[in-house]
């Protein structure tokens, strides 16, 4: 009796042949990814001046021959580990060697271009440069995913890259590369600008925690309100960031005009007022619904025997229900931090300060560096934050609930 | 004593509970048997106050349960619910510790407190006081439960079938466990079940709910032998009651006086806190007519013949 062959799926053996053995398939995609950014874009762009388009530059064309002969060793070394190794220690070993490299090349690259005592020429990474980078990152995070490391080694992690970046700053080490350039320029904007950011974002947050708690309790405990307050809440979401600013900048202002002491505390139709107020809009549903969802999730036995041995209400809540429902409550304050983060950048159309104000500047007059000078600490603050958060979430989900 | 006076609870035109009127004697096992929806859980939640009576009252030693906040009321009565409600978020011993800590107790003496109850329950203090919930079997879990109960030593306990999410063969370690705790503690204690063996077993006296209304409340046997509705002669069951007759009364309390030249023991012997449903199995079993009654020494009480065993399951 025999059956067509073409039926029967493959054996075993011979799909695996087809699929090359041993050969990691995320590693050899980023190997491929990697390559073509070093081999077909330009690494850096050497610009005259801040504003002027630049001319692409290789890697050879801007290191010295022995210089870029090392940098291209220890990336193809980089590449046998990423297609070969399994050890997700070393990969991740790979993948920081790599991001080092790639750093140390532009940061060598900045200082062979640029003539001693310059300040106006300008040496950018280039596009070859930011997909390296993107395909290392990509390798040292899955390394980091398949390590799973426990709350506090992703923290320790965290601070260990925080702090390496830090040194390198201080000891200038990228002094020369455009965006440092950027920041040498507005270093003062800079610390002003984080420091809105900063406030702006956990501001915000704060507020909106004190309001969706009892708001969240309310939809628990009340089920008719949760529809309503819900709706209202998830119609505020719907309304993109910039139109909710617009919307706010009339009733604040008219406020500011006729109500003196409004003006007297800062509030005005611009400015961080109409920033802050539209972010706790938004920062409400995430808690609330978290609020909910959390004392949703506490068992009703639970809560009879706190009343029935002798809890009131409020120990009940406080110190059951609430303790009970926090990893979920954390995740929804996580939620909104993370988003604040990015947001409070749109906010610096109306005024209201932070990074956004180097983002929006850098695009009126054409300066990607300045672009980057704003949006590259708002993602390092907003992976930080839910790194944090995250590792607080999952400390708190140890604690058996 | 928990004294219940006409006792009610309306939710709009249904009646829960319906004037319900009982005594519940001190030191003793009240078991409330009834279907579900025959409002015992209701009468039992209205006594600490979870429900709130529609009117009616409960005195709890001659004291009014009105008479203070419900929230200090319940910190003077145990409570365990099915499914026992132990706090996922902390440990055995802090579980335990939750009334006294209510009620201000200094650590040292929540702490001795905790590793007696601990104790009487057979759970070693030093395993199981740092255990989670989730870490215990459920049985071990339901004993936690009656031992955060009976914490702060309340004189009264209200338990909501409290052994409804046990198999078969935990329970019934469980219900042993309870007579054993109730003779140590001397705890007044009130029950709730839909299962009438567990009645029979557990109540040193058994009321009968159905509808809402109270429909008998009286000693086992006399719910046997005399019941009171076509219902309670439905739930005590007409081809088991015999049975249920003879798994009420003990060896002890039925033995006949030894003849004098009969010191000597042969054939069965049993212990004077075995039922007469045990001895007669054990001697159709045997196929023995006879079985010598001993004391917890081995001391010769008493006799028991099969044609006595079979004397105390006839209706009265």
């Amino acid at each position: 009796m025999s059956t067509p062959g073409f039926l029967l799926p493959r054996p075993a053996s011979e799909r695996d042949a087809a699929a090359l053995p041993g050969v990691d398939r995320l590693g050899a995609l980023l190997v491929l990814v990697g390559a073509a950014g070093l081999v077909l874009l330009p690494f850096v762009y050497f610009k005259a001046n801040r504003i002027v388009p630049g001319d692409p530059l290789g890697l050879a064309q801007v290191l010295p021959a022995w210089a870029a002969l090392g940098f291209r060793a220890t990336l193809a070394a980089v590449a046998a580990v990423a297609l070969l190794a399994a050890n997700a220690p070393l990969r991740l070993a790979a993948g920081l060697a790599g991001i080092v490299a790639i750093a140390m090349a532009l940061a060598a690259a900045a200082n062979a271009l640029t003539p001693p005592h310059d300040l106006v020429v300008r040496v950018a990474p280039g596009a070859g440069f930011w997909l390296l980078l993107a395909a290392l990152a990509l390798l040292a995070t899955d390394a980091i995913t398949r390590m799973r490391p426990g709350p506090g080694a992703r923290v320790l992690l965290l601070i260990a890259f925080l702090g390496a970046a830090g040194l390198t700053f201080a000891h200038g080490t990228f002094d020369n590369v455009s965006v440092m350039r950027e920041y040498a320029v507005n270093a003062s904007a800079f610390k002003v600008a984080a420091r809105q950011h900063i406030l702006l974002s956990l501001g915000s947050l704060g507020a909106a925690v004190i309001v969706s708690l009892p708001l969240g309790i309310a939809c628990h405990r009340m089920p008719r309100l949760r529809p309503g307050i819900l709706g209202a809440l998830n119609i505020i979401q719907t309304i993109p960031s910039i139109a909710l600013f617009g919307i706010l900048m009339a009733p604040l202002g008219a406020l500011a005009a006729h109500v003196p002491l409004a003006a007297s505390v800062g509030i005005r139709g611009i400015g961080a007022a109409p920033a802050v107020v539209a972010l706790f809009l938004y920062s409400l549903l995430p808690i609330v619904a978290n609020t909910a969802a959390g004392l949703e999730r506490v068992s009703p036995a639970t809560v009879e025997a706190a009343l029935g041995m002798g809890m009131t209400r409020w120990q009940t809540l406080t110190s059951v229900e609430l303790v009970l429902a926090l990893p979920v409550i954390i995740t929804g304050i996580r939620i909104v931090l993370v988003q604040n983060i990015g947001l409070v950048t749109v906010a610096a159309l109306i005024g209201g300060g932070g990074f956004g104000t180097f983002v929006f500047g850098g695009i009126g007059q054409a300066a990607t560096d300045l672009v980057l000078l704003g949006a590259i600490p708002t993602v390092v603050l907003a992976f930080s934050a839910a790194v944090l958060l995250d590792a607080l979430v999952e400390l708190l989900d140890r604690v058996p609930r | 004593m928990i004294v219940i006076e006409s006792l009610t609870k309306r939710y709009g035109s249904t009646t829960a509970v319906d004037a319900v009127s009982m005594t519940v004697e001190r030191n003793s096992i009240t078991v409330i048997v009834g279907t579900s929806g025959s409002g015992k859980s209701t009468l039992l939640r209205m006594i600490n106050r979870l429900i709130e009576p529609t009117s009616g009252r409960v005195l709890i030693e001659g004291r009014d349960t009105e008479s203070e906040p419900a929230h200090q009321l319940r910190r003077r009565i145990g409570y365990v619910i099915q499914g026992h409600g132990l706090f996922p978020h902390r440990t055995v011993a802090e579980n335990i510790g939750t009334v006294p800590r209510l009620l201000g107790w200094d650590a040292s003496r929540i702490r001795a407190r905790v590793a007696q109850l601990l104790e009487a329950l057979q759970l070693d203090p030093a395993l199981y006081s740092g255990k989670y919930p989730h870490q215990l079997s459920g049985g071990q879990q339901q004993r936690v439960g009656v031992a955060r109960a009976l914490a702060a030593e309340p004189a009264v306990l209200l338990m909501d079938e409290p052994f409804g999410a046990l198999d078969p063969i935990i329970r019934g370690k469980a219900q042993d466990d309870l007579l054993d705790i109730q003779r140590k503690f001397g705890t007044t204690i009130l029950l709730v079940t839909h299962d009438i063996d567990e009645a029979f077993r557990l109540g040193d006296r058994v009321a009968v709910m159905s509808e809402g209304r109270l429909i008998q409340y009286d000693r086992p046997e006399v719910l046997l032998t005399h019941p009171a509705d076509p219902l309670v002669a439905r739930m005590t069951g007409s081809t088991e009651r015999a049975m249920r007759l003879l798994s009420l009364a003990t060896a002890g309390e039925a033995a006949l006086p030894l003849a004098p030249n009969e010191a000597a023991t042969s054939g069965l012997v049993v212990p004077t806190s075995a039922s007469l449903r045990e001895v007669l199995s054990e001697l159709l079993w045997r196929g023995s007519e006879c079985a010598t009654v001993v004391d917890r020494d081995g001391t010769p009480q008493g006799r028991l013949t099969l044609a006595a065993i079979l004397a105390h399951g006839r209706s009265r």
